[in-house]
């Protein structure tokens, strides 16, 4: 019971961690162009 | 891809656009502006980095940015500095010398972007609270202790309350919607479960209850965005995939001033009678009369006339057709508000049909639904109430009832399925502007084509090339090469070779060209003109043109419009699937005839203006046909409108495409057959989702009746038949591979079609 107490909150905190981490990219334009990322992963310029 | 066909014309040309490119670009302050362009030819890294280099070699440019998916290119450049202004043509110009095509297009788009990312949000915040809500549930379900279960139960209402209004707020706004205008859709026993089951959890949860449904209330919500969102997107894709064509009416005109000068305003700036400059190759900005000059005027796209018309002083033109040959100066007679394009935008409001009244699919099914949901849970709190007097208990039954018919699977069952079918006709160069559009191409009955453009290509393919000495066709070629007239397009297009060049080529409007070398005067054009007064022998099927040295005749060149590839072939498929097709056309009725009887079909209607075809629409509608109307001019617009459902090619008038349910970019029109053979599949598929999610409920809701479904069973039940239904949707794909649809029609305008 006493090891719940923190271990909840680290689980929801991971969660929570997971959820900003996948606005900020939403928010930061990572998913405005998919296709084009593709590509510019494995081009040589730059 | 093929989009811009025979509007080599809808290309911007830098040096005739640059006031019209600056009125596109928007000011970021300080000295900087962005301008988006659409470039359709983009496919893959390469083009990225060329079109990118190629811009940024631009000292005033200071980003520049691709975007594959949506196929456009972001500049953000300096304004100058002060004293002169940048000119935006300059970008266009560096797309196109590597190799690729800019246009405009019309910026509607950013608010479809805001709400796709409200959705992923949604999604993202439902996911968040389902998972962490179902690992609670876990450890309820394999036996937490009393004090710890109800913990976890407050741990769990506490993130489903926030997540169950953000994620939900789709939902209760639709529900409430139809709830006050007196019907419901889909989104009203969705809304009553999640609310009835979040209450009923937390009046459990206040009272130390066993079973709480936080899971469930916030999986199914998980469950039924990931739906609504795919849903979305699909829509978005070809909305901005058919924005990104090119547009056929230009965003101003060169206006003449009282005091002689040149200014460049906006469409919306322009009254009647100012005067207005038209450049060959620009098209008509408003309804207008012509004052000055000659040329050939291109109506195709107005009535479906092949052939151009001659304008001279005193006639008038209509906004959106395209000035071929010679400079124009021109009254315009109606402000762009009062042109020919709004009285079609009017006769289309009037003419609102198949698509207003149709109901989709998941609306008339929760139409069904949703009051037999409601009386199988009144029934069973009443009938438990009355059975064993405990009302508490009757009521936890209603909820698990409510809950575990919950359309989760019919939330899913049709977008999951037209989702994928949207994606494989995307993949074949079909673009689906909406989920419904799939519902009632499934319905249609009949076909009614429109000739210009859509039978046919529009646009004239010489006919006896190969009896041509090779010398007078170079020559030809040679002329030809300096006019846009179609038929000097398509000469100089079928010319083999050609290494002739001439000095200086004058073009006669309505006439033809001249070209002088030591042989003598070389003339090209109509037969009047290149034998000097002989009668022209033009027949109605047929053009023809004449090249002539010291006025005798060389060479005569026969065109006829070419008809699309694959047309008698999908009119045949067509009837095969039991659907007749009849032909719509404002052209000459002898002309609409010969066609029609060439491609079989039997209905054949000429010299139709854009009510009359309409009308016809209507009248096969009252006859109790559903009909399917392929078109692409502003004259099918409202004919488009009016039919259940609508087609029209990627090359048709903006208007077209805007009225149509369904745009193919290729030139086949096969892409009929196949659209309409996946409407179908899709169909089929959707009802048998329907009978897996209703087999699910039969099973499951004379469980919940009894009184045995607790939240663990309604967790398995409801992502089960989710997974079913998903997996089924995805079959679409399996089966037929789409091979010989693609391979064949990769590159089809590069090389003429024979037919």
């Amino acid at each position: 019971m006493n090891a719940l107490i923190f271990l909840i909150p680290i689980a929801l905190g991971l969660g929570g961690l997971g959820l900003c981490a996948f606005l900020w990219s939403l928010k930061s334009g990572q998913y405005e162009d998919l296709d084009g990322a593709a590509w510019r992963a494995i081009s040589d310029d730059e | 891809m093929s989009c811009c066909a025979p509007g080599t014309e809808a290309l911007l040309d830098g040096r005739n656009n640059s006031e019209e490119l600056w009125l596109a670009t928007r000011d970021l302050g300080n000295g900087r502006r962005s301008l988006d362009l659409s470039v359709p030819g983009v496919h893959c890294g390469a083009c990225i980095s060329t079109i990118e280099r190629a811009l940024m070699r631009h000292p005033e440019v200071e980003r520049a940015r691709v975007n594959l998916s949506t196929k456009r290119v972001g500049i953000v450049f300096l304004d100058g500095t002060g004293v002169t202004r940048a000119d935006p043509a300059v970008f266009v110009d560096a797309i196109a010398s590597a190799g690729y095509e800019a246009h405009l297009f019309q910026e509607a788009t950013e608010k479809n972007d805001a709400l796709r990312n409200q959705l992923l949000i949604a999604v993202a915040v439902a996911g968040f609270a389902a998972t962490n809500i179902m690992l609670l549930s876990v450890s309820v379900w394999s036996g937490a202790e009393a004090a710890t279960r109800d913990m976890f139960h407050w741990i769990s209402a506490m993130i489903a309350a926030p997540a169950l209004i953000f994620s939900g707020r789709f939902f209760f706004a639709s529900a409430w919607n139809a709830l006050r205008h007196g019907h419901t859709n889909m989104d009203v026993p969705i809304s009553l479960a999640v609310i009835l089951s979040y209450g009923v959890s937390l009046w459990e949860t206040v009272n130390h209850g066993e079973h709480a449904w936080f899971d469930a209330t916030t999986s199914l919500l998980f469950f039924l965005l990931i739906g609504r969102t795919l849903d979305h997107i699909m829509r978005d894709k070809a909305r901005s995939a058919v924005l990104g064509m090119a547009r056929l009416s230009p965003r101003g005109a060169l206006v003449l001033t009282a005091s002689g000068e040149r200014d460049y305003r906006p469409i919306e700036d322009i009254r009647a009678g100012d005067r207005i400059l038209i450049t060959a190759g620009e098209r008509v900005a408003v309804d207008s009369v012509v004052l000055s000059g000659e040329s050939d005027i291109d109506l195709s796209i107005v009535n479906g006339e092949s052939q151009p018309v001659l304008v001279r002083p005193g006639d008038r033109v209509f906004a959106g057709t395209l000035n071929l040959t010679g400079s124009l100066t021109v009254e315009a007679c109606a402000d762009a508000r009062n042109s020919f394009l709004s009285e079609i935008i009017s006769l289309m409001e009037a003419a609102e049909g198949g698509k207003a009244r149709y109901r989709r699919i998941a609306d008339r099914a929760a139409q069904l639904y949703s009051p037999v949901v409601h009386l199988l849970a009144l029934a069973s709190f009443l009938g438990w109430g009355m059975y064993d007097g405990d009302w508490k208990h009757a009521l936890l039954v209603a909820v698990a009832v409510l809950v575990i018919t919950c359309p989760c699977a019919l939330g899913l069952a049709v977008p999951v399925v037209q989702v994928v079918a949207a994606g494989r006709l995307f993949r074949n160069g079909v673009m689906v502007k909406d989920g419904s559009a799939m519902e009632r191409l499934a319905e249609a009955t009949c076909v009614a084509f429109d000739k210009t453009g859509t039978l046919t290509m529009g646009r004239p393919r010489l006919v006896n090339g190969s009896e041509i000495a090779d010398d007078a066709f170079a020559i030809a070629a040679a002329l030809a090469r300096h006019s846009r007239h179609p038929l000097s397009v398509a000469l100089a297009t079928a010319c083999r070779a050609g290494t002739k060049n001439f000095e200086a080529v004058r073009e006669v409007a309505g006439g033809g060209l001249e070209g002088r070398d030591p042989d003598g005067v070389w003339r090209l054009g109509s037969r009047a003109f290149a034998l000097h007064g002989a009668a022209s022998a033009d027949s109605p099927e047929q053009s023809e043109v004449v090249l002539s040295r010291d006025y005798l005749s060389v060479a005569n060149f026969l065109f006829e419009d070419t008809v699309r590839p694959g047309a008698a072939t999908t009119v045949r498929t067509l009837l095969e699937r039991g659907l007749g097709s009849s032909l719509l056309s404002g052209d000459r009725e002898n002309v609409v005839r010969r066609l029609a009887s060439s491609l079989g079909i039997a209905n054949g209607r000429g010299a139709l203006d854009p009510i009359a075809k309409a009308d016809a629409i209507r009248q096969m509608t009252a006859a109790g046909e559903k009909v399917l109307m392929v078109g692409d001019g502003i004259n099918d617009a409202p004919a488009l409108r009016s039919a259940h459902v609508s087609m029209a090619p990627s090359t048709a008038a903006d208007i077209g495409r805007q009225a149509a349910d369904f745009v193919f970019m290729r030139d086949g029109l096969d892409a009929v057959t196949l659209a309409l053979d996946i409407s179908r599949r899709a169909g089929r598929l959707i009802r048998q989702n329907f009978a897996l999610a209703i087999g699910y409920n039969v099973i499951a809701v004379p469980i919940a009746i009894l009184g045995y479904a607790t939240p663990l069973i309604a967790a398995i039940a409801m992502s089960t038949s989710s997974v079913i239904v998903v997996v089924n949707a995805l079959r679409l794909n399996l089966r037929k591979s789409d091979a010989q649809h693609t391979k064949a029609s990769l590159h089809p305008i590069l090389e003429p079609v024979t037919s």
